[in-house]
């Protein structure tokens, strides 16, 4: 279930988007992509794994758009990354998931719907997204990625340890390590 | 046999890419190269395997290597894989005869008559200086290959330059 050659080669820190406690006694990571069709099944998959674990739990996500198999996927993530200056992330983070179906079909369009459901500053968010930064932060990831040996999207490490499996695998060993640990 | 261990000069090929252009191993000498052998065209881990590669060809080429995938499969299966998933990077057909490059480098499946998931790193002198075989259904990332390419000693020179004496 959890790979014993793949593990995670930046730990989670300051720089990382993270939800929960600091403390939890478990880290999920995931590496995804927002245009990513199985990214957005794992979304509410994940959502129930942090309901149902709560302060055990510790979630971070991270970068990793496979831009030729899906030609928005890092005009999202810059996206997500000029929401995070506005303090926005999480909330671009759900809303690209939560209506992925429908962005995706209007492409670039579609992002602009998300600005404005958002209540985001459209030239703000425009300013934000020509600073270099941006898409340093986002090859980061995807590079630190490639280097713990993320093979596809997502990609999800338990404490550490690239896990494999399906859905319902994950919240029964996240649930697992918790009850060890707790 | 066996996979090709480091330290093994790499087994030349010369094979089709498309109907009509081949590509020999021996042009890339002074380059690095990273061979991918892969079971089959079109099932699902192999091609989330080079869909990946595929958007780490700038990082190949900053690492100064090419990259070549190989399967038993035949020029239009791979010029309709190529095309479907934008892979910008060759695919070659090792179809006549079946699977002799792949049982060169050690890595025939002669059970199912497929190559087997496996990984090299060459360098420019045409040596193996990393392999990797991964189990059937399990896909292998590339952490291994940035790895392997960034401890050669010609990508690790550059790195160690004063700035400014590249």
């Amino acid at each position: 279930m959890f790979s014993a050659d793949a593990t995670l080669t930046m730990p989670v820190s300051a720089h990382d988007h993270v939800q929960g406690n600091a403390h939890a006694v478990v880290t999920l990571v995931e590496y995804g992509d927002f245009q990513c069709p199985a990214c957005g099944m794992a979304y509410p998959v994940v959502k129930q794994i942090q309901r149902r674990y709560a302060g055990n739990l510790r979630f971070a996500f991270r970068h990793f758009p496979l831009s030729q198999a899906h030609p928005y996927a890092q005009m999202a993530a810059e996206l997500a990354e000029a929401a995070a200056v506005e303090g926005k992330f999480w909330a671009m983070h759900d809303w690209l998931y939560e209506n992925q179906d429908d962005w995706v079909a209007d492409g670039a369009a579609g992002l602009g719907t998300g600005v404005r459901a958002l209540g985001l500053d459209q030239e703000a968010i425009a300013a934000t997204l020509r600073n270099p930064d941006i898409d340093a932060r986002i090859r980061r990831d995807f590079m630190g990625g490639v280097r713990s040996g993320v093979n596809g999207t997502p990609g999800f490490y338990v404490d550490g340890r690239l896990f494999q499996g399906d859905f319902e695998a994950l919240a029964h060993g996240i649930g697992r390590l918790i009850a060890l640990q707790a | 046999m066996s996979i090709l261990a480091a330290g093994t000069r790499a087994p030349e090929f010369n094979l089709h890419s498309t109907p009509d252009q081949s590509v020999a191993l021996k042009e890339f000498r002074g380059r690095n190269v990273v061979l991918a052998f892969y079971p089959a065209d079109w099932s699902p881990v192999c091609s989330d395997q080079l869909s990946l590669y595929n958007e780490l060809l700038e990082e190949f080429a900053r690492l100064n290597a090419q990259l070549l995938a190989i399967s038993v499969d035949g020029v239009w299966s791979h010029a309709a894989l190529a095309r479907e998933r934008k892979y910008h990077f060759p695919l070659l057909s090792d179809f006549e005869p079946k699977g002799e490059v792949a049982r060169a480098y050690g890595v025939y499946d002669e059970q199912d008559g497929v190559a087997e998931r496996a990984l090299f790193v060459i360098d420019g002198d045409g040596v193996i200086c990393w392999s990797y075989l991964s189990p059937m259904g399990v896909n292998p990332g590339a952490g291994g290959i940035v790895n392997a390419l960034e401890t050669l000693p010609s990508n690790n020179t550059q790195k160690t330059l004063p700035s400014g004496q590249a």
